[in-house]
């Protein structure tokens, strides 16, 4: 079962706050409430900056979901850059390559009710599921 | 996109009203440590009541300018931080240990001054 699919690209740093804001609006277009639209949008910031930073260009796409709980929003994201080196340290909170905080995969995977990843040398696809309760 | 910076006394105010992407983030960062230089301002207000969202990145960079405006002299307290971004910041596990906040403009102003005063 699954419903209207959308993608948004991922090229330029001001497309992290297109897919936020479009992934916002299909959260709250399904019921998601005010803090779990913003749990999802943060969410997506993360996932996006990831593609930009890491692999230079990839896309978000999202689904409407439907299982256990009435009905689920699945995001994800994709891109063919070098792939995570190291997938369980990235995983880990504090460990960063680029300066940041280190919040950001262990931050999505606590935001979100799902979390797949898989990368190699082709690329790096995150598969996260936020179901409404 | 400029976020504008008022002066008011010794303080600086700032209200947060658009959306933050990196580079206006980055670009508030400068534009605030230039004005704290050009004013010899001691206090900062942030307002984040109309922000929706605050991510890592973000949260680096305002958790930074605090450290910087620290470092010039100036104290920085955020003010409206909505329920649902508090509650996303903890689920990221960022805490902002070192940052200052209050509930709103008037109680930041306040506690500017009590901090400021206590010196």
């Amino acid at each position: 079962m699954k419903g209207a699919l959308t993608t948004v690209p991922i090229i330029k740093e001001l497309d992290i706050v297109g897919a936020r804001q479009s992934g916002r609006n299909l959260a709250r277009d399904l019921g998601f409430g005010s803090v779990d639209q913003a749990r999802i949008a943060t969410a997506i910031s993360e996932l996006a900056r990831n593609i930009y930073l890491y692999a230079g260009s990839g896309e978000i796409s999202f689904q409407e979901v439907q299982g256990a709980s009435p009905v689920g929003l699945k995001i994800v994201a994709s891109d063919h850059g070098p792939g995570i080196e190291n997938v369980s340290k990235v995983m880990e909170d504090g460990y960063s390559t680029s300066g940041g905080l280190g919040a950001g995969l262990p931050g999505v995977k606590r935001l979100m009710d799902e979390f797949d990843i898989i990368s190699d040398d082709n690329g790096t696809k995150i598969i996260v599921v936020k179901w409404l309760r | 996109m400029r976020i504008p910076i008022l002066k008011l006394q010794n303080y600086l105010l700032v209200s947060v009203q658009i959306e933050l992407d990196d580079q206006t983030a980055m670009q508030f960062q400068e534009d605030l440590l230039g004005k704290i230089h050009e004013t010899g301002a001691t206090g900062v207000v942030v307002d984040l009541t109309s922000v929706e969202i605050i991510d890592s990145f973000i949260a680096k960079v305002l958790g930074d300018v605090v450290s910087m405006a620290g470092l010039m002299g100036a104290k920085v307290v955020f003010t409206g931080i909505q329920p649902a971004v508090s509650m996303t910041l903890i689920d990221l596990g960022i805490h902002l240990k070192n940052v200052q906040t209050a509930l709103d403009l008037e109680q930041g102003l306040i506690k500017l001054k009590q901090e400021l005063e206590e010196k």
